[in-house]
């Protein structure tokens, strides 16, 4: 089975059977971070373009590694030190990139539909590396990825996501990819940070703690960016940490062998406590891991000759 | 030189007309109605099959003359105007420098007569330099030609400001147009709050931002007499309070534009910055009750013209607002009256005596005597919207490859032909 597009714009479009391929591609790519020589041939000859229009340590530092331990050539193409910041447009920009012809372009951009955009008008795959608060595609997936490790399964699990659901792409990457996949997510946060008719996702919406987390097979906290705090969305970061934050006394809520995420980074005893988020429920360092896998997985799949054209 | 309009069905909402007339065109003014004229010596257009309406009006276009020369000239969108059918067009001040000054508004209506093509009025700015904060010299703008006073893309925040309009526009007799939003609810909103923004992850733009300055502004039209007009108005709630307003008697008026008649926000999904406009696309439904029932005065485009690399970014980077003089009737005759949403006289007033008496004008009316401006329809001549064939300079429509049925084919402004393509 093949993906049936040639870029990973979002999980929107996607089918059960696509997500479920790129899961079962990665498992194989986990052993491969565990060798003494962690690099296959894969890619050779293969030039990737991290195009990181917005700061990113995480993601870039997983793609990068996912690129070489492919054997692809990676290049990083930063906004701070390119000349997108010196007002050339994102087009002309792309163009550029284009004419040194390379395979894959991985975009992390603030506005949503910036991969959309790219895909139009270049030629390489686009891999979405995060869009504004669209989409996070890869980061969907090695959360799936790191569910169905702990769990076995997607089907049934009822995950709680609480936090900047706003503000957030992990969030609506992770709504679609774990509803597609049977699971019932709920998504969690103060009011001023819900967006409206949310559920049409798919999911359902509480704006109370203790009735997300009742339950619930996966528990994840989303970070609260620093510019929101002062932005008025809620009194203080005290008074957050105090409704929204989850601990130990509200984790026991959930289902005794409920696991902890969060996509990082971190605001310790802001979103989540510190004791949680190192405790022996957390599984925020496997997410890591795992996002190599997954991104292997999904370059993979992407180099390989598509069943049919698409731009989504 | 006299001209024989012949064998042409005459829809003339104003008269009451729907059917065959012949018309005779003397010295550019209507000489003659008649439903059999004997052609003479007279020069004959026959026009069988074809249906003859007065001239439409488009009360609300940017021609961006002067100042952004790149996207539309008055000329260039006088010529656009022709093309879709309009005889005459009322432009924005939002020009650079801002048309709020009796020097502008006559330069503007200079180009317009220069082009020689559709009629263009101004409507200058209310405030200095649409700032909000000054009025600007309204008289003069309005002896020099200026036909109505907006800020258009700026709306009028200051309740006061908007207040002391209302009281000095009473001298001419002159609407108010306001663009209708709270600027903090809209903060950086993109496309209207709903599930779709939510899903795209974009900021949302609230229909309430527009229905709050509209529920401002028919009370304050309520208690100066001031006649305020509703630019482009995109929600059913907003409808619903012009019509109550209406009821009570009240001078308030209110115009939608085509594209905000047929699209929704879900046309926002593929990302296009075509779709991307000031006020967003929300649910056209809603706006539809309001035209069939005469809450609606007048469809007017909103004609927004951008050069396409300024549309060729990111979504949110995109500036707001689409063209619309060379697809609005044929959107209209499709999705409006070849659907019976609306029958084709609605249609005609919309587009003539509804902007006419918006503007206080005696226009919009085939009649004896009245200035041979003259839109002429075929109903069923199919279209394919092709930006190539725009007189436009640019090129962002929503409706691009759209197939429509329903096209003008004939514009004639004082009995001139400014655009054929029968």
């Amino acid at each position: 089975m093949k993906l049936s597009s040639r870029h990973l714009l979002g999980i929107d479009g996607m089918t059960a059977e696509e997500v479920a391929l790129i899961l079962d591609t990665a498992e194989g790519f986990v052993q491969i971070s565990a060798r003494e020589i962690k690099k296959v041939p894969t890619l050779r000859g293969k030039t990737v373009v991290n195009f990181f229009v917005e700061p990113s340590t995480r993601t870039r530092s997983s793609f990068e590694l996912a690129e070489k331990r492919l054997s692809a050539d990676a290049l990083n193409f930063s906004a701070s030190t390119s000349s997108f910041s010196k007002g050339e447009s994102l087009l002309d920009t792309a163009k550029n990139l284009e004419a040194m012809s390379p395979d894959f372009i991985i975009i992390r951009h603030s506005e949503p539909g910036s991969p959309h955009f790219l895909a139009r008008h270049v030629d390489a795959t686009i891999v979405n590396a995060g869009d504004g608060a669209h989409e996070h595609p890869t980061q969907a997936l090695l959360d799936a990825f790191t569910i169905r490790k702990h769990k076995g399964r997607l089907e049934g699990l009822r995950v709680a996501i609480v936090g900047d659901i706003n503000h957030s792409r992990v969030v609506r990457s992770n709504v679609l990819l774990l509803t597609l996949m049977g699971a019932h997510v709920v998504v969690c946060g103060p009011p001023t940070l819900l967006p409206r008719e949310f559920d049409a996702m798919g999911c359902s919406m509480t704006y109370k703690v203790d009735e997300a987390l009742e339950g619930a097979d996966v528990v994840m906290a989303l970070r609260v960016q620093h510019e929101r705090m002062n932005a008025g969305y809620f009194p203080t970061t005290r008074e957050y940490a105090r409704q929204f934050g989850v601990n130990g006394t509200r984790l026991k809520l959930a289902k005794d062998d409920a696991i902890v995420m969060h996509p990082g980074p971190m605001n310790r005893g802001v979103e989540i406590s510190g004791d949680l988020a190192d405790g022996a429920r957390s599984v925020i360092l496997e997410q890591v891991a795992n996002g190599v896998a997954v991104r292997m997985a999904v370059l993979y799949l992407l180099a390989g000759e598509p069943a049919r054209e698409t731009t989504s | 030189m006299k001209r024989l309009l012949k064998n042409g069905r005459v829809v003339d909402p104003a008269g009451g007309t729907d059917g065959q007339r012949d018309i005779l065109i003397e010295d550019g003014r209507i000489a003659a109605i008649d439903e059999s004229i004997e052609p003479g010596r007279n020069e004959v257009i026959d026009l069988a099959g074809l249906t003859i309406c007065p001239g439409f009006i488009d009360m609300h276009v940017h021609f961006r003359e002067p100042g952004q020369e790149w996207k539309e000239t008055v000329a260039t969108g006088a010529a656009a105007a022709a093309s879709g059918g309009f005889t005459a067009v009322a432009c924005m001040p939002n020009t650079v420098p801002v048309m709020d000054n009796r020097s502008l508004v006559e330069f503007v209506r200079a180009q317009g007569r220069e082009a020689g093509m559709a009629r263009v009025w101004p409507i200058g700015a209310v405030t200095k330099g649409q700032n909000g904060e000054e009025l600007a010299e309204i008289g003069d703008m309005f002896e020099a030609g200026a036909v109505a006073f907006s800020d258009d893309g700026r709306p009028i925040r200051s309740s006061q400001i908007m207040r002391m309009a209302l009281e000095y526009s009473k001298i001419f007799d002159i609407p108010v147009i306001d663009h209708c939003e709270d600027r903090e609810l809209v903060a950086d909103g993109v496309v209207h709050e709903g599930w779709v923004s939510s899903r795209l992850g974009f900021k949302g733009w609230p229909g309430v931002a527009e229905d709050i300055m509209v529920g401002r502004n028919i009370l304050l039209s309520e208690y100066t007499g001031g006649h305020v007009h509703i630019a482009h108005m995109s929600t059913a709630r907003s409808a619903q309070l012009v019509r109550e307003a209406k009821s009570r008697g009240s001078r308030v008026t209110c115009e939608v534009t085509p594209h905000h008649l047929v699209l929704d926000h879900e046309a926002v999904m593929g990302f296009d910055t075509y779709t991307k406009m000031n006020p967003p696309l929300r649910a056209a439904e809603d706006l539809l009750e309001g035209l069939a029932d005469g809450t609606v005065d007048a469809i007017a485009t909103d004609h927004a013209p951008h050069h396409c690399d300024e549309k060729c970014v990111e979504f949110s980077r995109a500036p707001f607002g689409v063209v619309g003089l060379e697809t609005a009737v044929s959107i209209c005759l499709d999705r409006l009256v070849h659907r019976d949403i609306i029958p084709l006289s609605r249609m005609v007033e919309l587009f003539t005596t509804g902007p006419a008496g918006v503007l206080g004008l005696d226009k919009g009316k085939i009649e004896v005597g009245a200035e041979a401006d003259i839109t002429v329809l075929d109903l069923d001549r199919e279209v394919t919207v092709d930006a190539g064939e725009f007189e436009s300079k640019s090129e962002n429509s929503p409706f691009l490859k759209w197939d429509l049925r329903g096209r003008p084919v004939l514009t004639m402004v004082d009995g001139r032909i400014i655009h054929d393509r029968r």
